[in-house]
């Protein structure tokens, strides 16, 4: 007994840009969103839900801080550093800030000679944007270290000012401090994986067994890109305002 | 997915926005530098911040390459959050208000 095989093509090969696009993609059956593998979809819905958690973070930072009776401590000065005997407000966050940008920088050069298949520059840029990352931890560990040591400032006070700063700054910063660690590991394990040609091969890999490609690379950059972007948000709000 | 296909773009588009990323940065960084305060300040932290944003989002994620229905899936659901903003602003507020109202009639 055959099946009755239907006439009408279930992949239209032309798909519609624009709005028509958009309605046929979402009215189309199997699958909406064409052209993306769901890995990278995947990543993207987790990205949209870490979004939340950043924002609620700097939400409730908002709160706290617009109905704090209690002056808000400068961070223009408690970040600030004397260098070379020279004093340079928020010198350190700024510093961060472009390592971040350039490791966002070596990051998509590093996706796209993954698609080109330059295993060696894929590997270099790969390993660049992770000693990025680790030296930006290792600054915000410093940075920690100064404001508990020299500064006083603890999660529930803070001889500066409103309490809430302590809180709200070890929360936030230690939270994307997380992320960034964790994308370091993950720049790694996927450097050592292009490097070993795990990726051209499509050889397995060991947690899914699913067959390697260098769309890993792009999924990881993903990654790597959002811990850049909530950087954006937390210097503008946190540090600068 | 039969029809995936890879984001190859020329590596020149990555060093403009990397460059444009550096200065926008270097711009904002200015504002707390040279102390511009209130209103001013504000506005400008918000501009560079967006526009930081926008080009990451844009560009390095590869978002303006991908079809409609993808960029409304992932971009229209944050939206959401601004409703939030909305509803801590006026908690905050409220809270303010109430505040205010006990210290000073403790320091009656």
């Amino acid at each position: 007994m055959t099946h009755p095989v239907s006439t009408i093509p279930i992949h239209s090969p032309v798909l519609e840009p624009g709005v028509k696009g958009l309605v046929s993609d979402w009215s189309a059956d199997q699958q909406s969103f064409k052209k993306v593998p769901w890995g990278k979809a995947m990543m993207w819905i987790f990205l949209v839900s870490d979004t939340f958690i950043f924002s609620i973070f700097l939400i409730s930072y908002m709160t706290v801080r617009m109905s704090s009776p209690e002056p808000w401590p400068k961070p223009s000065e408690v970040f600030a550093l004397t260098i070379g005997g020279k004093h340079i407000p928020l010198i350190l966050i700024a510093l961060m800030t472009f390592i971040l940008i350039t490791s966002s920088g070596t990051m998509a050069m590093a996706v796209n000679y993954g698609y080109r298949k330059d295993r060696r520059k894929t590997f270099v840029l790969l390993l660049i944007t992770a000693l990025l990352g680790a030296s930006f931890v290792g600054m915000q560990a410093f940075e920690w270290t100064k404001l508990i040591t020299e500064e006083g400032i603890r999660p529930w006070g803070n001889p500066l000012g409103a309490a809430q700063f302590g809180s709200v700054f070890f929360m936030v910063t230690g939270f994307h401090g997380t992320h960034v660690s964790i994308g370091v590991i993950l720049l790694v394990i996927f450097a050592i994986k292009v490097w070993r040609g795990d990726l051209e091969h499509e050889r397995p890999g060991f947690l899914t067994k699913r067959k390697s490609s260098y769309e890993a690379i792009e999924i990881v950059g993903l990654y790597w890109h959002f811990v850049d972007l909530v950087w954006v948000f937390i210097f503008a709000f946190f540090y600068l305002w | 997915m039969s029809q995936a296909e890879n984001q190859q773009h020329p590596i020149g588009v990555y060093l403009k926005i990397w460059v444009l990323l550096f200065v926008l940065s270097t711009a904002s960084y200015m504002v707390d530098y040279f102390h511009v305060q209130s209103y001013l300040r504000w506005s400008l932290i918000i501009v560079f911040m967006l526009l930081k944003a926008g080009l990451i989002v844009a560009v390095f994620m590869h978002m303006m390459w991908e079809r409609l229905a993808f960029i409304y899936a992932i971009l229209l659901p944050p939206l959401l959050i601004l409703t939030f903003i909305g509803i801590g602003a006026l908690e905050a507020d409220y809270t303010f208000l109430t505040r205010g109202v006990f210290f000073f009639k403790s320091a009656l």
